[in-house]
């Protein structure tokens, strides 16, 4: 009895670090980084599956600032039907801990609750990099992210990588938006509170 | 017991098959000059001609410059000694069926010991009759001997056919060259010399004398061709086959008997794996119907493999799409591809293995593409890294991040350059307000130009200087122009190469 009541008290769990053992979808133009700081986060190797039709985009002297390059396996299947089928063996299996699938069509939810329940068994983390309106109910949270200008004026020689992350969807949690920042050389994620809220993740 | 047998009666039989001779099948031998080639020291030589070629004055060893002067209709083919050795490790297979001691004789001759295996094919000369016959259906030309002894039957074999009686070694080649004796090149030069020309003339010579300016060697070989000196032959052991087969009395359908079989094919090609200290890093199982069609399921593994239990599940999803048919009457698992595979540590914690997981999703989708970042050589953004499948060995080379500590700042995407519409006033420094992907952009930052060249070599591509820009939408791109293209012939001459998303 008192345990319940303990439970009721803790404060709703905050969606970042995401959950493991789900599947999570994010969008918009730093979707990229919220998938490698995300797999970064649940560990590695991480297993990127994009369509072979699509030219290799990741540039592994950039992707060194979030993850070494070397923890990642790229895999290139032909079509949506095996690159969900890639995702869903991958998410089963204990060897990885992070697999980020780039979804091409939308998800449908017998899809997305396949990948779900793999990615339960497998204990891993989960990512759909999808485009806007393909996500799928099964997702545990869904995310759209976008780099923002910082006006910050001793950052020019370096990379600024302050950006807003907005939770839309959280299954487990509450809502809102971040405004979050990179830090290259330390690997970790600084939250700054986005204006609008005033409330940021208090400990990352 | 094999001493014995010695005593009463030997028989060894050389085989002198001129290498290559795969390579003639079709060249009509004999009918036309045609002699092998090779590059010896800084020279294309003969490294192997045929009779007719011997006929016109060519012999092994001679520049390929003064065969073509002596002989115009020379037909000349590369030669291929490693596949001359294959070829007569197989040769070597096949006559087995005279005699189970069988060995590789030099790179050009097969030494068969028929002690005790003449009878079974009517006697020496039914045997090699039927050796010659065979061979010569298999199109390759050949040279018998067969005498009492080794050295004996490989002097009749190079120098003159024939089959020495039992006990007669002495006169079947004492009017032999010496050569025969399968002696030093220099030697022979050396006892020619001397006029001792034939065999005969050296054991007519007093050995004392022959001993102390020649050595021990040349009596050695002389005794051993005798028989006076023994020489014994040790048999090529086969090498290890990697299969396992299985017929059935009954044919059978049901998946669960198809698993049984394999299991049991499996196990049995594991314990030779085993044994050998071998994995397998590509397999094949052909299933037999019972209407003679056959199926084929290759799998591919990921890491060199000789577990039974780990490979076994890898074949689930070919093996359920099998269509057995009227029945499946003979299982035949094959290892394609063999590696060896060290002892390892047992009873460490059991981790799950990736490879395992690159297997699986390779059946599906093939191995070649799982791929792996691999750091490449150059500063050409494009060039400085390339895409290995993940199976390859040659992966994960320092990409750790001390390497990437001082590097500049570089973008996570990278896409081929993609021109951005802006008016162009001709000054070095980005524009101010651009179009790009059908979005404009003003740039609120921007930070550069970093100077990057191609390799002096690749002339196609022009110098870049690259820079980094914020632009006020929040998108943050590196652009960059040529400023060697006077033209600009494409649009500003400023392109997006990257973006840090």
């Amino acid at each position: 009895m008192i345990k319940s009541i303990f439970k009721e008290a803790e404060p709703p769990p905050t969606p970042f670090p995401l959950r493991l053992s789900r599947v999570h979808e994010v969008m918009g133009p730093a979707a990229y980084s919220f998938g490698l700081i995300g797999a970064q986060s649940a560990g590695l190797p991480l297993l990127w599956i994009r369509k072979a039709g699509l030219a290799p985009n990741l540039f592994p002297q950039g992707i060194a600032a979030f993850l070494p390059p070397d923890q990642i396996l790229l895999a290139r299947p032909a079509d949506q039907k095996d690159s969900l089928a890639v995702a869903e063996e991958a998410l089963k299996d204990k060897a990885l801990k992070s697999v980020v699938l780039e979804s091409q069509a939308p998800l449908n939810l017998r899809e997305g609750r396949r990948l779900q329940l793999a990615a339960q068994t497998g204990g891993g983390l989960g990512l759909c990099l999808i485009r806007d309106g393909m996500g799928s109910n099964a997702a545990e949270t869904r995310w759209i992210c976008s780099p923002l200008y910082d006006p910050a004026p001793d950052r020019i020689c370096q990379d600024s990588t302050l950006m807003r992350w907005e939770c839309i969807k959280n299954k487990s949690g509450t809502i809102g938006a971040w405004h979050v920042r990179w830090d290259r050389t330390a690997h970790r994620l600084h939250m700054v509170p986005a204006p609008s809220h005033g409330t940021g993740l208090a400990h990352i | 017991m094999r001493t014995y047998r010695r005593t009463e009666k030997d028989g060894s039989a050389h085989v002198n098959g001129s290498p290559n001779t795969h390579a003639h099948i079709g060249m009509g031998t004999g009918a036309r000059p045609f002699a092998l080639v090779n590059k010896q020291g800084q020279h294309e030589r003969l490294y192997c001609v045929n009779h007719a070629a011997e006929q016109a004055g060519l012999y092994i060893g001679m520049a390929v410059t003064q065969a073509r002067a002596l002989c115009r209709n020379l037909t000349l083919w590369p030669a291929a000694p490693d596949d001359d050795t294959q070829f007569l490790r197989h040769l070597r297979r096949w006559t087995q069926r005279y005699t189970p001691w069988a060995s590789i004789d030099g790179t050009d001759g097969l030494l068969l010991d028929i002690t005790g295996a003449a009878h079974l094919f009517g006697g020496e000369m039914m045997m090699l009759t039927d050796i010659r016959r065979r061979l010569d259906a298999m199109g390759l030309s050949c040279r018998l001997g067969l005498a009492d002894t080794r050295g004996a039957a490989w002097a009749l074999a190079h120098y003159h056919e024939a089959i020495a009686p039992v006990g007669e070694t002495e006169t079947a080649i004492e009017h032999l060259p010496v050569a025969a004796l399968r002696l030093e090149p220099d030697m022979v030069v050396a006892l020619q010399r001397l006029g001792l020309r034939r065999i005969a003339d050296l054991q007519a010579t007093a050995r004392a004398p022959l001993a102390r300016r020649f050595g021990p060697d040349l009596l050695a070989k002389l005794d051993q061709a005798m028989g006076f000196r023994s020489e014994p032959l040790s048999p090529d052991a086969d090498p290890p086959y990697y299969a396992a087969s299985m017929t059935l009395a009954e044919p059978i359908g049901l998946l669960d008997d198809l698993w049984r079989g394999l299991d049991e094919l499996l196990s049995r090609l594991c314990v030779t794996l085993t044994n050998q200290h071998m994995g397998m890093r590509a397999m094949e199982l052909v299933l037999r119907r019972v209407d003679k069609a056959s199926l084929t399921l290759p799998l591919r593994l990921a890491a060199p493999m000789r577990d039974k239990d780990r490979i076994l599940p890898l074949f689930s999803r070919q093996l359920e799409m099998v269509d057995s048919g009227f029945g499946i009457d003979q299982l035949r698992l094959r290892a394609l591809q063999v590696e060896p595979l060290a002892m390892e540590q047992m009873g460490a914690e059991v981790v799950p293995d990736l490879n395992d997981l690159i297997t699986r999703i390779g059946t599906r989708i093939g191995l070649n593409n799982i791929q792996r970042f691999t750091p490449h050589d150059s500063h050409w953004p494009e060039r400085s890294f390339a895409l290995a499948p993940a199976t390859s060995h040659q992966g994960a080379r320092n990409w750790g991040p001390q390497d990437w500590g001082r590097s500049p700042l570089r973008p996570t995407c990278l896409f081929p350059p993609e021109p951005i519409y802006a008016h162009h006033d001709g000054r070095r420094e980005p524009p101010h307000e651009f179009q790009w992907r059908r979005d404009i952009f003003t740039i609120a930052k921007a930070s550069g130009p970093e100077r990057i060249a191609p390799e002096w070599w690749n002339s196609t591509q022009s110098l870049r200087d690259y820079w980094y820009v914020q632009t006020s939408q929040g998108r943050r791109l590196w652009i960059f122009h040529t400023p060697q293209d006077k033209g600009y012939a494409q649009g500003s001459g400023w392109f997006v190469q990257g973006e840090f998303a």
